[in-house]
């Protein structure tokens, strides 16, 4: 046993140096394609390059449009607000139908998961076609209208600068509910029943147990929740580029659709880049943020 | 104590070395100077080496095609043009490869920056595409080739001009010829002849004549102009038939190849902003336009819904199909009686070699034949519109005759004017989303113009 001591330093468990080794293959993969092209971006983000010619240095000239140009601070707006869409109201909704589901131990619990979660299951294409007919303006909703007497109420919805935005938020509202839904479920499902049992010796209703035992219970799974459809509203690209592109006027643009529209319609791969960069920051950002509430939380 | 400092700074040391060393692993790597710089330095000027026209005498040559002709009667006349040139010329192979449009314009760019580029493309005459490629000197000038297959002559002047660019991808609408097209665009006016009958409506000779169509339509209860604009560009193109009432067709000219010189904030172009925003209130194009499908919108008029719709001739093949005697196609009126007719038209994507092909010889000699005379033939057969001698070949219905009659009638008399959005790399952008705001009154006509004026100003430098 004693030629095992070729460890140099340290207490037992202390992790030694050899373990970059064995991270080493990982490591490499992750950095020929997600470190290097990401620095290749933050490279690129730093011309004036058209793609084809070659490309002149711009300094930090493309993250100064970025910053000023209207439209493309108009784009993150957008995505803050579809941000609300994608995670904050389907949290809300999540937590409700959770619990409810939860609590009422439902017969066929599983059937209903399985409802809930299937939004996820479809790809994002057959959603944003599907929908965008619902929205036509012979689609779904206004034939509903129509039949109810609301005549006045129809409208092309992605078409209407006031509506097409919410309209937009709302598919991603019926696409993440789902996500959340299940994984507040799966967070619910491992709260002790003498949590419960002793809320409700004490005399708590089912709202006052919801906020003493349950929700403390699953901060952790709402931070997961949070981390993934923030990200997922910040860079959302199909469903935009399928359903309004953009438009109308430039009512929906989102910086995912601002990368493509200015690195394969216009040509300006640097500023596509810069803003692709300004995107990773963002997201990084506010997952970090989610990520250190959570923790707090669990603590 | 010393122990955990030591440990302290053991992990420092190594977080240091390893940043340290991927630090300069991104140095080395990013040192490659600026991008685009290796590679695709090959100038545009002709080639010097005399110009070989004789295709059976080049040898066992593969030609990379990389086209868009994916849909019903492109598809057929593509193959069937394929075919027989496989046949006349056994030693040259075609390989096809075809993709939609818009998955074609995606993947061009990349293509053409690659080693093994093809060597025929089919690249969209926008400064966004063919300009851009002209200006990275991707395409070959094919003036040496027009020459010797005479394609300048067989070609009018405002055809080629739809593909031609300075070599330096500068000036668009002049200069040289990169590209030649088969088939010819013109955006006109169908309607629905049996449902014009009905209402009593006589087909259009005037702009008067047509503005009381369309009241007349309104009155009794019909949609007058279907127009599906959710995708932004469909409205650009009424916009373009309707700024042809009023504009002189060489102003239009000016500002669609982004030549300066030009000026948006007109008041022919005022005007004809203002008859839209009059059509709006009129209640004159389809219900929720703004949020409607540009295909669904054109396939209910195929099934009946509404009178006028404002469209390419590239619908002529579908419409044709589901309303056979029912649909007619005319130019929109000339601006004043015994005039011109103006209209946005132009032709289809232009067929380019590219400099990276070892063929050059072959591919134009392919090109030359997809664009022959049998081959103009042969494109009318399959229920395209030939971009040359079309008044000389017959078409394969009513719809179609229409349509070639048209596009030969506003060609040869220079009432084509080019595509509003080739302007300048952004003004497919700008004019489809300022046409929109136009359209849902978030901007005046004053404003839009304004909106189209700064676009082409901030491109041609006044």
């Amino acid at each position: 046993m004693r030629g095992r001591t070729a460890r140099p330093a340290g207490p037992p468990g202390e992790p030694r140096r050899v373990g970059y080794l064995y991270v080493l293959p990982g490591f490499l993969v992750y950095a020929l394609f997600a470190l290097y092209p990401l620095l290749r971006a933050g490279w690129l983000s730093l011309f004036d390059w058209d793609g084809l010619t070659l490309g002149t240095w711009a300094g930090l000239g493309n993250y100064a449009e970025v910053l000023t140009d209207e439209r493309l601070r108009a784009a993150f707006g957008h995505a803050l607000v579809l941000m609300v869409f994608f995670a904050v109201v389907p949290l809300g909704v999540g937590l409700v139908l959770a619990s409810i589901l939860h609590r009422a131990r439902v017969r066929g619990l599983s059937f209903f998961r399985t409802v809930v979660f299937l939004p996820q299951v479809v790809a994002m294409v057959v959603i944003a076609v599907s929908w965008r007919r619902i929205y036509a303006p012979d689609g779904t909703i206004n034939s509903v209208l129509s039949a109810v007497g609301l005549d006045s109420w129809t409208r092309g919805w992605l078409g209407e600068y006031a509506f097409a935005l919410p309209a937009v938020g709302f598919v991603g509202t019926w696409f993440e509910t789902g996500l959340v839904t299940v994984l507040l479920l799966a967070g619910m499902s491992r709260i002790s029943r003498d949590l419960y049992e002793a809320a409700r010796l004490d005399g708590a209703g089912p709202v006052r147990e919801f906020f003493a035992v349950t929700l403390p219970s699953v901060r952790g799974e709402i931070a997961v929740a949070m981390t993934l459809t923030v990200i997922a509203a910040l860079k959302t690209f199909d469903l935009i580029y399928l359903t309004t592109a953009g438009g109308p006027g430039h009512q929906t643009t989102v910086p995912s659709y601002e990368v493509y529209r200015q690195a394969f319609e216009l040509g300006r791969v640097g500023l596509a880049c810069a803003i692709g960069v300004c995107l990773t920051v963002v997201i990084f950002a506010i997952s970090v943020v989610i990520t250190r509430l959570g923790d707090r939380a669990s603590d | 104590m010393s122990r955990s400092r030591t440990r302290t700074f053991d992990r420092f040391h190594t977080r240091t070395v390893l940043s340290v060393a991927t630090a300069l692993g991104a140095g080395i790597v990013l040192a490659s100077c600026a991008p685009g710089g290796s590679g695709g330095s090959s100038s545009s000027a002709a080639p010097t080496s005399a110009v070989k026209t004789d295709a059976a005498s080049l040898g066992d040559v593969t030609l990379t095609v990389w086209d868009q002709e994916v849909r019903g009667g492109q598809e057929k006349q593509m193959s069937t043009l394929n075919a027989q040139f496989q046949e006349k010329y056994p030693n040259i192979t075609i390989k096809r490869v075809s993709r939609s449009f818009d998955d074609l314009v995606k993947t061009l760019r990349l293509a053409l920056s690659g080693a093994d580029a093809p060597d025929v493309v089919q690249a969209n005459n926008t400064r966004s595409q063919m300009g851009e490629f002209v200006k990275a000197g991707q395409l070959v000038n094919l003036d040496p080739y027009a020459a010797a297959y005479g394609w300048d002559k067989r070609y009018p002047e405002s055809v080629r001009a739809v593909a031609s660019y300075s070599p330096d991808g500068a000036t668009f609408g002049s200069g040289s010829l990169f590209g030649m097209p088969q088939v010819g665009e013109v955006v006109g006016i169908f309607y629905n002849d049996a449902k014009m009958k009905s209402l009593g409506i006589n087909p259009p000779k005037t702009w008067a004549d047509f503005d009381a169509a369309l009241e007349t339509a309104k009155s009794k209860g019909e949609v007058p102009l279907v127009l599906g604009n959710l995708e932004k560009w469909p409205a650009g193109h009424v916009f373009g038939v309707v700024q042809g009432r009023y504009t002189k067709a060489d102003d239009i000219r000016t500002l669609g190849f982004g030549q300066p010189g030009g000026s948006w904030t007109t008041p022919e172009n005022t005007k004809a902003a203002q008859t839209m925003v009059d059509w709006v209130d009129q209640g004159y194009f389809s219900k929720g336009f703004n949020g409607q499908d540009y295909d669904p919108a054109w396939q209910g008029f195929s099934k009946g819904t509404g009178v006028f719709l404002i469209a390419g001739s590239w619908l002529q093949a579908d419409l044709s199909t589901a309303m056979g005697a029912d649909v007619k196609f005319v130019l929109p009126p000339a601006p004043e009686a015994g005039g011109t007719p103006v209209t946005t038209g132009g032709s289809g994507l232009p067929f380019a070699v590219t400099n990276t092909s070892e063929n050059k010889d072959a591919a134009a000699a392919y090109i030359d034949f997809i664009t022959s005379a049998n081959a103009m033939k042969v494109l009318a057969e399959t229920g395209n519109l030939p971009v040359v001698e079309t008044q000389q070949q017959t078409a394969a219905d009513a719809l179609g005759t229409d349509v070639f009659t048209a596009f030969g009638t506003v060609s040869t008399a220079n009432g084509l004017v080019p595509y509003l959005d080739w302007a300048t790399p952004t003004m497919g952008d700008t004019l489809g989303a300022t046409v929109q705001d136009l359209l849902a009154k978030k901007a005046t006509p004053q404003q839009a113009l304004e909106a189209l004026q700064k676009d082409y100003a901030d491109f041609t430098g006044q």
